[in-house]
């Protein structure tokens, strides 16, 4: 190999390389996409698999009903579709699996508040409306605040909707609970409130047995002597 | 694509090429590499007169260690003469060096502080000798080293000047064993860098020159603190030979400390720039082949590159330290929402990270390769992890400094 032409192989090895490591990277986003499917196709399936449970178990007791029943993989299902978003460069795909999550969301979400009419018990629920970096500039922080909420308390579940997203049943949710173009929105147990809520802020949104769960036990143990 | 990401894209596929040139370098020549491995000593057809110049300033500690070294090579007494320069030493090194005034076969001079150029020039102008070369005061010679430089100059007449190979003499610290780990490294790009005809220095540890070099390009010339540097690029631009002997093993000092570490790499770097700039007719020109297109850009590639990409790392803790500012500011000190949970599926798998790998991998490869070219028995030197983390993040500050004084026309920094 010898004079310029060692310049021109060389080059050709590096973009073969460059190749190499694109093609790498393709099949692992992939594989993630392909992850984030199955982690998709399991929620789905949990959701109508708890919807029929409640449609058995409608006639019988609440007490036959517990937390189980909801898929506990939404959230992580969350985590990663906001990583894909971010590091796949898919974005056809990666909507396309956002619109998905976000019916999933809403259907775990009214299963939610279906178990909690029939049983008398309010489900703790948020609806959290955000935007892109630029359109909201405190979402990024809100994020930070709901994610401390979900892990103070574990039974608030939190559901998650782009705002911008061009899905019909984004715009229904926003028309129901009037969401305005302040974001981010959040709806607490039913209560809209607009802009960045601190967690001491959105605590005292939250019903009692749930900030309070000493109060929320002795509760309940009188209830049960009451009913006995 | 932001602009952001094809400047990273670009600078890390010139970092990739240049790794692959010297890698099909290395393909290419192996077999030169293999054919010296294990043969014994070399015995010469004849014994050119050879001076070997000490360069000394303020070495009263190592300027013994340096001449019992050069007066034991393996070379007849009566062709081998040590002249060693005291350069205005303010301590006792000429004492030391009187020490050595009854030797016949060294030959010592003491002169006013002119810098080491002027010290080794000095010396040139006392000799007829064949061959001259030049040894630091803090460096030491293998009995060995100078026969393979000489049989090398015997058998091809082009070569005019011979490199050694340097290893870090008795390593004792961290930032030491790290360096050791670099010179290794360097061992491997010098040798390639040989195979192609492109060496941009002659180290002041033992290289030696035909003096119809000094006759036709002449000595040595202030040159930025680095002018071991400038005489190799004034001889690749007379086309003249520079060989890298890599079975001549030079034993040489390392800074022990970040600060002197820091000092020396700053003049090392600031004194490319700077000669850099001054031979930049030579960059790009075909007549002098590799030389001007790949040692001269690659060298410029690196330090755009380092300084690019420090930049872009900083930025990158920047934001990772606000975002985490004010997560802490919103949430507190909530060690559940603020901690670790490993997940393989956050693991990055964008393009750039596989090509960090082919890049991490290449380096190791020459590591590995050099090491062996120094004759070292040791394969891999696990000292290999201090010194990525080592020069990834202190090798930034001394290649910013050498930018920002160059551009802002800073003066050069001292030698010692």
């Amino acid at each position: 190999m010898q004079g310029f032409r060692k310049y021109f192989y060389v080059f050709l090895i590096t973009c073969a390389l460059f190749l190499s490591a694109w093609y790498m990277s393709a099949y692992f986003n992939t594989r993630k996409l392909n992850e984030v499917k199955d982690i998709q196709n399991k929620v789905a399936v949990d959701i109508l698999s708890s919807e029929t449970q409640f449609s058995l178990l409608e006639e019988l007791s609440c007490q036959d009903l517990n937390s189980s029943i909801f898929s506990t993989e939404i959230a992580s299902l969350a985590e990663k579709i906001a990583y894909a978003e971010q590091n796949v460069s898919n974005k056809d795909e990666i909507d396309l699996l956002k619109k998905q999550y976000t019916i999933l969301e809403v259907k775990d979400f009214l299963l939610n508040k279906r178990i909690g009419e029939r049983c008398k018990q309010m489900p703790v629920t948020i609806l959290y409306f955000y935007g892109s970096k630029d359109a909201c500039t405190d979402c990024a922080k809100q994020g930070y605040v709901l994610d401390a909420i979900r892990q103070q308390y574990p039974q608030v579940r939190v559901y998650s909707f782009d705002y911008n997203l061009e899905l019909s049943t984004i715009k229904a949710l926003t028309s129901i609970y009037k969401i305005g173009n302040t974001l981010p929105g959040l709806v607490v147990n039913g209560k809209t409130v607009a802009g960045f809520q601190t967690v001491d802020g959105i605590k005292t949104l939250l019903p009692k047995e749930v900030t309070n769960p000493v109060k929320a036990t002795t509760n309940t143990t009188a209830k049960k002597v009451q009913t006995n | 694509m932001p602009i952001g990401e094809v400047v990273t894209y670009s600078i890390t596929f010139l970092a990739v090429y240049v790794q692959i040139f010297m890698l099909v370098t290395f393909l290419e020549r192996r077999r030169d590499l293999k054919a010296v491995e294990g043969l014994p000593v070399p015995t010469l057809s004849h014994y050119p007169k050879v001076a070997i110049i000490v360069p000394c300033w303020n070495e009263e500690k190592t300027v013994h260690g340096t001449v019992a070294s050069l007066l034991a090579l393996d070379y007849p007494h009566d062709r081998l003469e040590v002249i060693v320069v005291d350069d205005g030493s303010t301590d006792t090194t000429w004492s030391e060096i009187l020490k050595y005034k009854d030797n016949p076969r060294v030959r010592i001079f003491q002169k006013e502080n002119g810098g080491k150029h002027t010290a080794v020039n000095f010396g040139i102008d006392h000799t007829d000798a064949d061959l001259i070369g030049c040894l630091d005061a803090d460096s030491f010679v293998m009995s060995d080293a100078l026969k393979y430089m000489v049989d090398a100059f015997n058998n091809h007449p082009d070569i005019m000047a011979t490199a050694p190979t340097m290893i870090i003499h008795n390593p004792k610290n961290m930032l030491q064993y790290a360096q050791r780990v670099e010179y290794n490294m360097s061992a491997y790009n010098k040798k390639m860098l040989s195979f192609m005809n492109a060496i941009h220095v002659t180290p002041g540890p033992f290289s030696i020159f035909r003096k119809e070099v000094f006759q036709v390009i002449g000595k040595f010339k202030k040159a930025h603190g680095t002018e071991d540097q400038e005489i190799a690029y004034r001889m690749q631009e007379h086309h003249m030979r520079i060989y890298h002997c890599h079975q001549s093993i030079v034993y040489t000092s390392s800074p022990d400390t970040v600060k002197k570490l820091y000092k020396q790499r700053l003049r090392w770097i600031y004194g490319f720039i700077q000669n850099t700039i001054d031979y930049r007719r030579l960059i790009f020109k075909t007549k002098h082949g590799n030389f001007s297109f790949f040692t001269l850009p690659s060298g410029v590639i690196s330090i755009v590159a380092v300084v690019y990409l420090s930049f872009a790392l900083a930025y990158n803790f920047v934001v990772f330290l606000i975002k985490k500012i004010t997560q802490l500011s919103i949430v507190g000190w909530n060690s559940s929402s603020i901690g670790f949970h490993f997940d393989a599926f956050f693991i990055s798998t964008r393009t750039i990270v596989f090509v960090e790998v082919i890049i991490y991998g290449l380096v190791i490869f020459s590591i590995i390769a050099g090491t062996k070219i120094t004759g070292q028995k040791k394969k891999i030197d696990w000292h290999v992890i201090p010194y990525i983390l080592v020069y990834t993040l202190i090798a930034p500050f001394w290649l910013l400094k050498a930018v920002w004084n160059t551009i802002w026309g800073r003066r050069q920094p001292a030698w010692r």
